[in-house]
């Protein structure tokens, strides 16, 4: 294991924990102002969101809207079993086989 | 055996299925991205977190600093902060070295499978050993040997494995939208991250984008 990575590994851990571990410890003994609690719960919509629309829109960082974008393609049967079912491993799965598909037709 | 242990393990099956598809195909892309069996042991033990950890190798392979690497991870991993928070009011009478244990094992899919127990305010450590112990087990295992199948399989995106991280984040994605307002955050944020990093090629279009959009979704909320 190359040194950076091994440190790179240990910042990445320090940061994801912390969020993880503080709020638990923490706020058995004191609450936080309502807005910011009113805030955090749309944290998880919004961050999904933000990741996954550039992933499906700007496959290479250039924007793409033909059929050539398999990603955005794929996500169309996603999107509907998502909806549907609200099942993650249906949904993954779901996703891999369409992505697999539409490489192999387009 | 505790019943609380097999009640957790119980818990932990539908987590598990959903991650080996997730966990063998960020194995199998990292390998490609350049981080060994080891390095995917240790990030998937000490990080545990599947999006942030197929960013940071996706970010990696094309050359990002270090020190983005891990503000893009800290911001991807934010969201844990709200579920650790709505935890603890019904945690008081678990230790604080049991509560740090089991917070490293808060995960979108640990947290929500969970919820039901843990909001009954009664929840054994012993169910969290169960649920989170054997998720996290098996996002190790899922990883470690997608990166050793890895370095056999020529081209990974023609088994449509790399969309697999945009199908969890829309599985996760339709798992928290609850109501209108949570579909209008969505959009907004998502439309603000493209425009972001579409005309400003950097990596804040995604902090960005999320603070904005949240502050939008409390103001909807009057």
């Amino acid at each position: 294991m190359k040194r950076e990575i091994f440190f790179l590994i240990i910042g990445m851990s320090i940061v994801t924990q912390l969020p993880r571990i503080l709020p638990l410890i923490v706020l058995t003994r004191i609450s936080m102002p309502s807005i910011v609690v009113r805030w955090l719960k749309h944290i998880p919509v919004a961050v999904l969101s933000a990741l996954l629309l550039p992933a499906l829109l700007l496959p290479g960082g250039s924007l793409s809207l033909s059929l050539d974008n398999t990603a955005l393609l794929s996500s169309i049967p996603c999107i509907l079993v998502a909806a549907k079912t609200k099942n993650l491993f249906l949904t993954v799965l779901t996703g891999i086989i369409f992505s697999a598909l539409f490489q192999i037709i387009l | 055996m505790n019943k609380e242990f097999i009640k957790g393990i119980k818990t932990a099956i539908p987590v598990t299925l959903g991650y080996l598809p997730i966990g063998l195909a960020f194995g199998i892309l990292a390998s490609q991205q350049g981080l060994s069996p080891v390095d995917i042991f240790f990030m998937s033990l000490l990080v545990y977190a599947g999006s942030a950890q197929f960013i940071a190798s996706a970010m990696l392979a094309s050359g990002s600093a270090y020190i983005t690497i891990i503000v893009t991870t800290f911001l991807i991993n934010l969201r844990h902060l709200l579920m650790s928070a709505s935890m603890s009011p019904y945690l008081k009478h678990i230790s604080s070295p049991l509560l740090t244990l089991i917070s490293i094992g808060i995960t979108d899919e640990t947290y929500a499978a969970g919820y039901a127990e843990t909001a009954t305010g009664k929840a054994s450590p012993y169910f969290y050993l169960g649920l989170y112990g054997l998720s996290h087990i098996i996002w190790i295992m899922s990883t470690v040997l997608g990166s050793i199948v890895g370095s056999h399989i020529a081209n990974p995106e023609k088994w449509g494995l790399d969309f697999a991280l945009s199908a969890m984040f829309i599985g996760l994605l339709f798992m928290q939208i609850k109501d209108r307002k949570d579909i209008f955050v969505a959009i907004s944020s998502g439309v603000l991250s493209v425009a972001l990093a579409y005309f400003m090629k950097n990596n804040f279009n995604i902090i960005t984008a999320t603070i904005v959009a949240a502050f939008i979704g409390v103001c909807l909320e009057k």
